[in-house]
């Protein structure tokens, strides 16, 4: 169980990006969360990694405080943050230093293929396009099987087919070890494909505005009337979330 | 078609344009003495330094010199470097050792390293040991403030990668911060072997029987100006190819980097 209480973050510069932030998230659980660019959701994920600590409130993991970065909490950042000094083998071995080298080899190999860089392993993070070396970095977190996986904006620099194939390799990932995920997204569509919650956030300052759960059956249908509706909906709520920075009565989160 | 051929002989041969200005410097100051136009007794011709050279090298004696002088360069290059990739990495990482030692480091910088010599003699006494130190001495430096400094200056991202990844403070140091701050760290290495090749002049100066500053004393003291060139004309060739092999080894290391070419 990850459980943020009354989370604040004031950087050191004066700004409050998250104000009083609650949320509880069950083992296993997918959550994604949408917002606007700038409302905070780069600084939670930096929080519940253990990478940043809240000016106010806490964050634990299964009751013990996240205080530093832990081995079973992994991430993938908004930027890929390949070493450039490493070949992309290298880089995705980097999650799993501490396995004998024939294993690791071998899992690297697998994480590659299963994102599509197989060919790609002797390369220099240079010569990758900026989608694969999002892929090289979504394969450097999930190889080492963590615990809670952390994604900030996976997908964002891929296109829409290489998008809907990691993200069902994600959910066929989630099948096998269930772990715990927090997804940062700006895509609609991909939140309601494989989230089990979906927050939304707002901001000035960060926080949230509505927290809902489709009740969708999986496999998700992205043609499916029903999630079409739920796009809709969500839409609109992020239309609001944006655009009523200090929050609107006549927009009560409770429509949905 | 033959452009293509043509541009590709000129990158091979590239490296060639670099004896362009010494070879015309060296044949022009050969015919102005030829041509009595000059006198070439003070400034003797490149012929006069090749055929010194040429007997140093018959006698065996130029090798014993080279080899004196490199193994002293050498050692004090492989202590220098040891010291100052140590201190320097761990000056970067902690702060609190950076406050400790950095400000002593850089007020010891600013004494002129031939000033330690009638120290370094007293105590280490006029043999190799004093030289040794005295060129690791002047290696040491710019290693050591290229390092730490390099340190600093590393990208938090990618030292965060690290901590997520639980990385322990040895393993931060070997596996993020000294690659990252190896292109830095191969240019101190080159600007450190260049004091190296000064400082051992300065500790063959102190009294030596042999190696390549032995020999510009000597020629100095039995008024053989070319034997002084010849000396000179050795340190530039040694230097140049050390430097030259460095370059090449290093290259090895930094072919990840995506760094600007210039153009042909
Ligand atoms: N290190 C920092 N120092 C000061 N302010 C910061 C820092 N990092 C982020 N901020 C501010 O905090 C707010 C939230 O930033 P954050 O990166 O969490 O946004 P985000 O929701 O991830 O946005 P995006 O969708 O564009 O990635 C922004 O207003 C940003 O300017
Ligand atoms: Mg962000």
């Amino acid at each position: 169980m990850l459980r943020i209480a009354n989370v604040r973050k004031r950087y050191p510069n004066g700004l409050l990006a998250l104000a009083g932030l609650d949320l509880t998230v069950a083992p296993g659980e997918i959550l994604a969360i949408v917002g606007g660019s700038g409302c905070g959701k780069s600084t939670l994920l930096r929080l519940v990694s253990g990478l940043d600590r809240p000016t106010a409130g806490s964050v634990d993991l299964d009751g013990t405080p996240i205080v530093g970065p832990r081995a079973e909490i992994g991430m993938v950042f908004q930027e890929p943050r390949l070493m450039p000094w490493l070949t992309i083998d290298d880089n995705v071995a980097f999650g799993i230093r501490h396995l004998p080298a024939g294993e690791r080899r071998q899992r690297v190999a697998e994480a590659l293929s299963r994102v599509g860089l197989a060919s790609h392993a002797g390369h220099w993070p240079r010569e990758l396009s900026g989608g694969q070396a999002q892929r090289a970095a979504l394969a450097r977190a999930l190889v080492g099987r963590p615990q809670v996986l952390l994604l900030d904006e996976p997908f964002s620099a891929l296109d829409a087919l290489t998008r809907q194939d990691l993200q069902d390799h994600l959910l066929d990932l989630w099948a096998y070890d269930r772990p715990t995920m927090i997804l940062v997204t700006h895509d609609i569509e991909e939140a309601l494909v494989l989230a089990d919650r979906i927050v939304v956030m707002q901001p000035d300052p960060g926080r949230i505005r509505v927290s809902v759960s489709p009740p969708l059956a999986r496999p998700r249908d992205r043609l499916d009337p029903e999630f079409l509706d739920w796009k809709y909906k969500l839409l609109a709520e992020l239309d609001h979330a944006s655009r009523k920075p200090t929050g609107d009565e006549t927009f009560p989160a409770a429509a949905i | 078609m033959a452009a293509g051929r043509l541009q590709g002989s000129a990158r091979r041969l590239g490296w060639l344009a670099g004896l362009i200005l010494p070879l015309a410097l060296a044949l022009g100051w050969e015919m102005a003495v030829a041509l009595k136009w000059a006198d070439g007794r003070l400034l003797p011709t490149p012929s006069r330094i090749y055929a010194t050279l040429a007997g140093l090298a018959a006698s065996g004696e130029l090798l014993d010199h080279v080899l004196a002088t490199l193994q002293r360069v050498g050692l004090g290059f492989v202590f220098g470097v040891a010291a100052g990739t140590v201190l320097g990495a761990v000056s970067g990482y902690w702060t609190a050792v950076r406050r400790l030692i950095d400000p002593t480091l850089q007020a010891l910088r600013n004494i002129p390293s031939i000033a330690w010599v009638p120290m370094f003699i007293l105590w280490f006494g006029i043999f190799e040991t004093s030289k040794i130190i005295l060129i690791a001495v002047g290696v040491f430096f710019p290693i050591y403030l290229a390092l730490s400094g390099a340190i600093l200056g590393v990208d938090r991202k990618l030292v965060e990668v690290g901590r997520i990844f639980g990385f322990s403070h040895r393993e931060m140091i070997t596996r993020i911060l000294l690659p990252a701050t190896l292109p830095a760290y191969v240019i101190a290495l080159r600007s450190g072997l260049g004091l190296g090749w000064m400082f051992v002049v300065a500790a063959e100066f102190m009294g030596a029987e042999q190696g390549l500053g032995f020999l510009l004393v000597d020629g100095q003291q039995t008024g053989r100006p070319a034997v002084i060139l010849a000396s000179i004309v050795s340190f530039a060739c040694l230097g140049k190819l050390t430097d030259w092999l460095l370059a090449a080894v290093s290259v090895r290391f930094l072919r990840w980097q995506d760094s600007f070419k210039p153009a042909e």
